[in-house]
């Protein structure tokens, strides 16, 4: 395999590492601050895409499309929180587990009886499309650069937000003592909504952008969902630092595990069986990855509490 | 569940409707001669591969209602792309409802679930897509017909396209599963070139940035590829924008009328293999064509026009025997006396299709992508399994 290829490789893995991150980050969040699993996460994603599809096609502008998309998802995350999940923080985990399962089962047939069951067109705006020349000759697509760009954007963003502002002083106390800050006269409820839609918003964004460069169709968001959980999982859940690492660590190991392990099973094996030995291998290598972090950090990497 | 369960509220108050105005009409016809006949339809009404059972629901619902035949049922089921729901549904409709016929079933994994057993109860099962090599070759049976094809068929004649074309090289890419390795193994039965690299994904991948890297990176002559569904939609679309220069030849699936308008422009002029085309000339194909856009204001897809025969096949077959009587009716099946939107249709001794399989190039035409025939591959086209079936 020759250099350049590996570092279109690395830079694959970089790019889907980041839109995982997008994902994760809320999910995280969201478990963190409030101690409650969101199942629907995914459906948010969809939510994101079928809304900048939806705007791109009636508008022509992708550009709306991705600003709707923010929208649309901070929005329906902001009136799930509302209407459904402000009641479960108190229950235990199997009931916030089973409300949300069905609210992914109503947003899939919503966004069905919304759009129909065919596949939506999404495509890559002009000015973002073809491959760009990368220093060392590398030909790289400009989308995912882009992509890769954003994903790094909305990290520092984040991490500014978390770590510099009053908000994010909030979220972070709300984390430690959920009792101690409302003591302390913060709402909140407002701050849990809050979390919960700017969550929200960031798997819309990410369903948006990968949505332009996969397929928009209802049950994409659960896919990403079960990643993204390994995502948090490794990295330990509530650390967005742990959410950017697990994603990254993700991202780079799912991709090279598919482009390594068939060519290092090809040294000792047939072609053919090596490349179904090594497929099925690397479709393994991320849940091999989160056993390994659990076996000797079983809080995962930045795991506040083990 | 309450989403699905409203799903398949839906389909219980089509089937209760359609079975009402079945009877009603029946009632208006008199005293009928025949025995009514009652299909059991399984197909993939919600989640991600629903546009496939949708289109072979429609394709094949048109049909009933065209030829008005009174002494057909139809009840209608949501798999949900499960092979428990789909055997489930199956013992309900084979046990309390006591259907004649089943059919429907788009994936080989829910098919391999329920046609051995359903055939095994004496039921008859007509395959509107799904033909495993199993069910072809060892495992076929007298009450199995296939009316697509078999799953083999449109790699091999990818296969044979290749070969006719004089590509040296190829890059093959399939997911890892027995569809994939069928489909790349029925590829390189045709294929006389040099494999440069065979690449199995995952499926239900939807990234293929690591995957057109390596296909960049290989100087192979063309790229065969089987992705059906969002992997397909997902892969044109990142092949488009890697800008790579090299010829796409691959089976109708990731090209078909169904999920080609997502893909958009980067689909036009990729060669793909099917059995059929909304441009093979013939009588039945024009009026299907024509009736199925002025129904249903979209064009057809393979999907519906496989369950399109398949219910003209049965109607055809009801024309002729009783189904009370099933080794009559099993020999009405067998000689597929009916008009295929396919133009020549035939069984082949293990009741599989043998027919012409043609080459498509996608185009845009009038604003809108489809497919064109542009040659054919093969010609009176069995199945690589018929020897191994003693029927």
């Amino acid at each position: 395999m020759s250099t350049i290829l590996l570092i279109e490789q690395l830079l694959n893995g970089l790019q889907s590492g980041l839109m995982l991150f997008l994902m994760a980050a809320g999910l995280t969040l969201v478990f963190g601050v409030m101690g409650l699993i969101n199942l629907a996460h995914g459906s948010l994603y969809m939510v994101g895409a079928f809304a900048c599809a939806g705007v791109a096609a009636a508008t022509g502008s992708f550009w709306l499309g991705l600003a709707a998309s923010i929208a649309a998802a901070a929005a329906a995350g902001a009136i799930v929180e509302v209407a459904v999940i402000r009641r479960l923080y108190a229950r235990d985990h199997l009931d916030q587990v089973l409300a949300t399962f069905a609210l992914i089962l109503i947003f899939s047939e919503g966004t069905r009886w919304l759009y129909g069951s065919f596949p939506l067109y999404l495509n890559v705006p002009p000015s973002l499309s073809g491959s760009v020349t990368l220093p060392g000759g590398i030909q790289y697509s400009l989308f995912r650069l882009a992509i890769i760009g954003a994903g790094l954007a909305v990290a520092v963003g984040l991490f500014l937000l978390i770590g510099k502002t009053r908000i994010g002083v909030q979220v972070r106390a709300g984390e430690a003592d959920r009792e101690m800050i409302a003591a302390l006269g913060v709402d909140i409820r407002r701050l849990y909504t809050l979390v919960f839609a700017l969550g929200a918003a960031l798997a819309g964004m990410a369903g948006a952008l990968v949505g332009t460069i996969q397929s928009v169709q209802v049950g994409m968001g659960e896919p990403v969902l079960i990643l993204a959980f390994v995502v948090i999982v490794i990295g330990g859940i509530g650390s967005i630092k742990g959410a950017l690492v697990g994603a990254l660590l993700v991202g780079l190991t799912d991709t090279m595990g598919r482009v390594l392990l068939p060519s290092l099973f090809d040294l000792f094996m047939e072609t053919s069986a090596a490349t179904s030995v090594g497929a099925a291998l690397a479709s393994m290598a991320i849940y091999i990855l989160m056993a390994l972090v659990l076996v000797v950090r079983p809080g995962g990497l930045f795991g506040a509490r083990a | 569940m309450t989403g699905t369960k409203t799903g398949i509220h839906r389909e219980t108050r089509m089937t209760k409707y359609l079975t009402t105005t079945a009877l009603a009409l029946s009632m208006l016809g008199g005293a009928a001669m025949a025995e009514p006949v009652k299909v059991g339809m399984i197909t993939t009404l919600s989640g991600g591969g629903a546009s496939l059972g949708i289109d072979t629901r429609d394709g094949f619902m048109l049909a009933v209602e065209e030829a008005g035949n009174p002494d057909l049922e139809v009840h209608i089921e949501d798999d949900q792309r499960k092979p428990e729901v789909a055997v489930q549904l199956s013992d309900e409709m084979i046990q309390s409802e006591d259907v004649d016929v089943l059919t429907g079933i788009v994936w080989s994994n829910l098919a391999m679930a329920v046609v051995p057993g359903a055939v095994r109860q004496g039921k008859f099962y007509l395959s509107t897509n799904a033909a495993p090599s199993q069910l072809a070759g060892k495992g076929c049976h007298e009450n199995y017909f296939s009316v697509s094809y078999q799953n083999d068929n449109l790699h091999e004649a990818a296969g044979q396209y290749a070969t006719d074309e004089g590509f040296g090289r190829m890059f093959i890419m399939a997911p890892n599963y027995p569809a994939g390795q069928d489909s790349l193994s029925g590829f390189k039965r045709f294929y006389e070139g040099e494999v440069a690299n065979e690449v199995y994904t995952q499926l239900g991948q939807t990234d293929y940035a690591a995957e057109i890297a390596q296909i960049r990176d290989s100087g192979a002559d063309a790229l065969f590829f089987f992705l059906p569904g969002g992997m397909g939609i997902s892969f044109m679309k990142q092949w488009a924008e890697a800008g790579i220069d090299m010829p796409v030849v691959g089976p109708a699936f990731s090209f078909s009328q169904d999920i080609l308008p997502a893909i958009g422009e980067a689909a036009v002029g990729v060669k793909n293999t099917a059995q059929w085309s909304k441009d093979i000339d013939n009588e039945a194909n024009a009026q299907f064509v024509e009736a199925f856009q002025a129904k249903y204001d979209r064009l057809p897809s393979l999907y519906a026009a496989q369950g399109y025969d398949t219910a003209r096949l049965l109607l055809s077959a009801m024309d002729k025997a009783d189904i009370s009587d099933a080794d009559a009716f099993r020999e009405a099946l067998r000689a597929a006396e009916f008009d295929s939107v396919r133009g020549d249709f035939a069984f082949g001794p293990n009741q599989h299709p043998v027919q012409d399989i043609y080459v498509r190039e996608v185009i845009s035409e009038e604003g809108q992508l489809t497919n064109k025939i542009v040659a054919t591959a093969m010609e009176d086209r069995g199945d690589a399994y018929a020897e191994e079936c003693s029927m």
